[in-house]
Formats: C-alpha cells, structure tokens, sequence
C-alpha cells in the first residue's frame, strides 16, 4: 500500500513541477504546427469519436489523435469472455486505420506523459505536440492505495479485469483452473466507477459459466455501496430467476484489505473472506495524467467541466470527457463518452470558428446481459440545466421489471455493440 | 460570443444567467447522438437495428411520436423519445431525411427477392411507393433496412404488440409466411 502511494504522489509531484518549468520546452518538437490543430488524446469510446467528429465538421482543422495502444478493446461486451460465450476478444477489438484514412486523422501511438496548459504543448515519450484545442479522454486509474496489501503484482493475481484485454484472459483462465466446488468473490468499489452496472452483470456471467460448467460452485459479490446501483430491482429478478444459490449479494461491504497469500479479502476491517478466484474492482478516479497537469478538482477524483462544451473549468482550451469528466447526470460508460464526444466536438469547431456554443444534447444506453440471450437496458436523454447536465423530466429508466423484453432487448444489445465500434473505427 | 454573453450575465446580475447565452440544440446536435445505436448519420451497421439515413420527415416524425406516447412498442425507444420535443423531432426528422441512404451488404435469395417484387407490385405498392424507396407518414422507407430488423417488425405485427395499418392488415391476410418473408427479401435487397 505504502508503496503505491509513494509511487502516485511522486508521479504527481513530477507533473506538478514539470508543468511549471522550462524543463518541459526541451522535449523535442514533433510535427510542428502549420494551421488550426486539435490533438486528442485516448482513442477509446471518447477520443476515436471526438477526433472523426471534429474533422466531419470542419475539415479545415487538423487534429492528431495519440493514442498508445495499436488497437482498441472494448470493455462494454468483455463480460461475455467470463461466461464463454465468446472464445476471445476479437470482436471486441478495432484498429484505426479506417477511421484514420477516412477522415485523415493524424495517428500518433504513444504515451503521454504531460500536458502543459500553458504552453500549450501535449508531450509524449517522442516529444512534444502543440495544440489550439486539446480533448483528453484518458480513462481511470485505480485508487490502489485505499485496499491495504494491495502492490504491483496484486492484479496478476486477483485480476480487476476493469479495462479489457490481459486482465479479462486472466480472470477468464482462473475461472476456467478453479475447482468445482470453488468460491469466486467479485468485490465492486464505491460509485461512481466506470460502467455502473458493470459488476452486477459480471456477477451474472460468472455465475452462468458455473452453472452450466461447475454447478457445485458460488459467487460471492462483496459490494461497497449501500444497494445495487444500476438496475437493481432487475439484476435481482435475473439472479433469483437464473442464479438462485450461485450468487450470494452483500451490500455495504466495502473491501478494505487483500491478502494474497492467504487468497482473502477483509471486508470493512473486520470480515475475512476467502476465496479461489478473486476479482477486485478497486476504486477510481481520473489518471495520474490528469492530476499531473492539474485537470483533477477539488473531489480529488474526477476532472470538473463545462456542461456545455465539456472545456476544463481549470485550464483553458482543454477538454475532458469520457470517465475521467464529472459529467454531471451522465453515467461513466462508453455511451456516454461517445455522446460526450460529439457535443464536446461540435462546440470546439464551433469556438475555433467564432461561433457561439450549441446547447448539448446527450444519450445514454447501457445493455446488460443476465443468460446469453436475455439482455436489461438502462437509456437517459440529457440536458444542461444552471450549468449542470441532467436527465430530461419524464425520460429515459430502466427496462420493464417483469423482462418481458429482455429477449428482444439481446439482439438489440449485440446490433449496438457492433454499430457503436464501427462508428468509432470507421 | 459566448465569453461576451458570460461578462454581460455577471454585469447584469443572477437574472441574466441563463440558457441564453448558448444556441438553442441544432439539428445535428441531437441527431449524432443516436449514433450509437443507429451508426453514424443514421447508418447501421448492426442488423437489429434500422437505418435512419434517408428516412422520410413525415414517417420518421410519425415513428418517435408513437414510441413517445406508447401507440408504437418499444424496449427503449419510448424511454428515449420521451427525452424530445416535438420541435427536437422535427429537427432530427429533417437531419436524417437529408442523408444517403445507407445500403446494407446482407445474404439474400435471388428466387425470394424475386418472388418478393411480383407480391409487392400486386400487394404493397399504391402505399409503399417507389419500391421502399420513399416514404410517407405510416409507410416509412424500408429499402436496403436490415433483414432481421424487418423481421423483428413483421413478429411484432404478428403478435398484436404493433398494430398494422387497415389497409395493410387486408393485404396481408391473404399472404403466407413464404411470401411475407420473400417480401421482406425484396424490400432489403433495394437500394
């Protein structure tokens, strides 16, 4: 835990002092600017969509997306590996190729390790970047050091599987080495994380592939809110219905300490709780990007904005969307970054046009599947009301209780997935 | 501007903050958030659900103000359409009108999309005009849509959860579920 602290308030501690010296000018210029330029950082749900929506809307204006990873994998749908009913990530992973020919879109795969606000300058292991405007949709990090014992190599061995790729195989493989008989314990961190209803439809895959491959076998769901906080009378319904005697729910059960060796939990520093597979879920803020460049507000989590233009309310010219943002009524989930993006989008080639900002509009869809072809959906429409961004009166909830759409809302669910990763690869 | 209207709001007092200082919702604002869903410009390229792109005004305003008010079913589509005025869906309406119409690369057979436009001429084409190609309020463009999605349709026409059209339902009395479904062959396979 000490180290872990230590190690994110050094790197805090750098960013901060970079940001303020001349140090970071000698980071070597790469591809100097000639006209207007944005330059986006993160190609997932937010950024892929921001950069191909800006260049749809004005195609006088450059922008370079610096991403680090060559391809992207998609956590909405990554579920579906814990339950088998996908064999690998495949279809879950773009490329950007397409989106970056199709709208000529400056691709630069790398890290970013600062952001100077006032230099306006992003740089990256290769060097630095200069912006006009500058959109961040760098995601989360883990508040590791809020779980006592947990160290660089707790997540190979209790997998948080909360950013798709490795993590998922490998909670995917322990599942598939434990025993029948075995207990599987999925912790859920204090709201507001990332995908909302994402532990609680997790719950439902793991429990699917115990039941259909090790019957002898529960899952133990330790979670730090109060109740469930997305869809909770209808993953009820579907647990009692599918997974009676599989998933034991515990509310106001707050992971406070892992133990490795012992392969346990403690739960408000009191209950041990042991187990073969364990999926911690740490807490989450805004990466230590954000805190570094001075993004992070006063919650010391989560990047405050602009309702309407999704501008930082800290520095000038940047934007941040995605997880990392206080979105206000608008869930942390890939729905909302996409969303997010295209108003941040419009009013960023509004602003470098000297045109007033456009009122945002946003939607929210989340699906959850419970079996392999039953599916609930939550759905918002948003607006800004006194500078914050709400649900509109009367719209939007959560699917009918009594799932008599639940069969409709699978295939439903699969044609979103496919259509919102071709938007953003394409 | 905005920065102006800003300054002037804090000059003038509380009253002055309000919505004014940003432009009402454009077309395009609310219309690229059903991308998600629908694709971009209202493209899709998930086979459960429909294209917007080249939708008529009349049939796509006819649509969401019958998801909104519960005469059409729906799993989400009330809930979001519940989120929009009817100016709102007048302006996403004249959005997606105004896009290519989005042609979908699906499997069809030849002998049912064959089999299918005799059926239409004789049965569907004093509404469905142009061969689904254009659309009018209850008779909504349909060429190139998704096979699964028109069947998705057709079974809740079947089961009573959406109510077929007089008119329609006279036609469709006499058709068996071959030709019905060589119907919806025909209709996917315009473009």
């Amino acid at each position: 835990m000490t180290l872990d602290r230590r190690s994110f308030l050094k790197l805090l501690a750098a960013g901060a002092g970079a940001a303020g010296l001349p140090m970071i000018g000698h980071a070597t210029e790469i591809m100097p600017k000639k006209g207007r330029r944005v330059v986006v950082v993160g190609g997932g749900y937010g950024g892929s969509i921001a950069a191909k929506y800006i260049r749809m809307l004005d195609k006088t204006i450059e922008v370079v997306l610096i991403e680090k990873n060559k391809q992207f994998i998609s956590c909405p749908f990554s579920n579906h590996l814990l339950a088998g009913f996908i064999k690998d990530l495949s279809s879950l992973t773009i490329g950007y190729d397409k989106l970056a020919k199709n709208h000529d879109i400056k691709m630069v795969y790398d890290e970013v390790t600062a952001i100077d606000p006032a230099a306006k300058t992003v740089t990256t292991k290769g060097g630095s970047i200069a912006y006009d405007r500058l959109v961040v949709s760098p995601g989360i990090d883990f508040r590791t050091e809020e779980i006592e014992g947990y160290d660089d190599k707790t997540a190979d061995l209790m997998p948080h599987a909360w950013k798709a790729g490795p993590q998922t195989i490998l909670l995917r493989k322990q599942l598939e080495s434990m025993k029948d008989g075995g207990t599987v314990i999925l912790t859920a961190p204090l709201a507001p994380f990332r995908c909302p209803p994402g532990p609680y439809e997790r719950a439902a895959m793991v429990a699917h592939y115990l039941k259909t491959s090790k019957p002898k076998s529960k899952l133990i769901l330790l979670d730090a809110n109060p109740d469930i906080v997305s869809k909770g009378p209808l993953f009820r319904k579907g647990w009692e219905t599918h997974y009676a005697g599989i998933i034991e729910y515990r509310k106001a059960a707050k992971v406070t300490a892992v133990n490795t060796t012992a392969m346990s939990v403690m739960v408000e520093g009191i209950d041990e709780v042991k187990g073969d597979v364990i999926n911690v879920i740490p807490a989450q803020r805004a990466t230590a990007l954000m805190a570094s460049a001075g993004l992070i507000g006063e919650d010391k989590k989560w990047c405050p904005i602009n309702a309407t233009t999704f501008e930082s309310t800290l520095h000038k010219d940047i934007h941040v969307i995605g997880d990392a943002s206080s979105a206000g009524a608008m869930p942390k989930s890939g729905y909302s970054a996409n969303s997010e993006a295209k108003v941040c989008a419009q009013n960023i080639v509004a602003a470098m046009n000297g045109k007033e900002s456009v009122e945002m509009s946003g939607i929210n869809t989340c699906y959850s599947f419970l079996t392999h072809d039953e599916a609930i959906s939550v759905a918002g429409v948003y607006t800004v009301k006194e500078g914050k961004i709400i649900s509109v009166p009367n719209s939007g909830g959560v699917s009918p209780i009594d799932y008599s759409a639940a069969k409709l809302e699978a295939p439903y669910a699969q044609s979103w997935i496919k259509n919102i990763l071709t938007e953003m690869s394409t | 501007m905005h920065k102006k209207w800003s300054t002037l709001a804090i000059a003038v007092g509380a009253l002055a903050m309000s919505s004014a200082t940003f432009a009402a919702p454009t077309p395009d604002m609310l219309a690229n958030a059903c991308g998600g869903c629908h694709g971009t410009n209202g493209g899709s390229a998930g086979d459960a659900m429909p294209s917007l792109a080249s939708q008529s005004e009349s049939s796509f305003v006819e649509a969401m103000t019958k998801f909104k008010n519960g005469e059409r079913p729906s799993t989400i589509m009330g809930r979001l359409a519940k989120g929009y005025s009817d100016d709102d869906i007048k302006a996403m309406a004249g959005f997606f009108a105004k896009q290519k119409l989005y042609v979908t690369a699906q499997k069809l057979d030849k002998k049912k999309v064959a089999l299918g436009a005799k059926l239409q001429e004789k049965n569907c084409s004093r509404c469905h005009l142009d061969e689904g190609k254009d659309g009018k309020d209850d008779t909504p463009v349909m060429a190139s849509q998704w096979l699964p999605y028109l069947q998705i349709q057709m079974d809740l026409y079947a089961s009573g959860a959406r109510k077929m059209p007089d008119k329609m339902a006279e036609k469709v009395k006499g058709l068996s579920k071959d030709e019905l479904d060589a119907l919806i062959q025909f209709y996917a396979a315009q473009k």
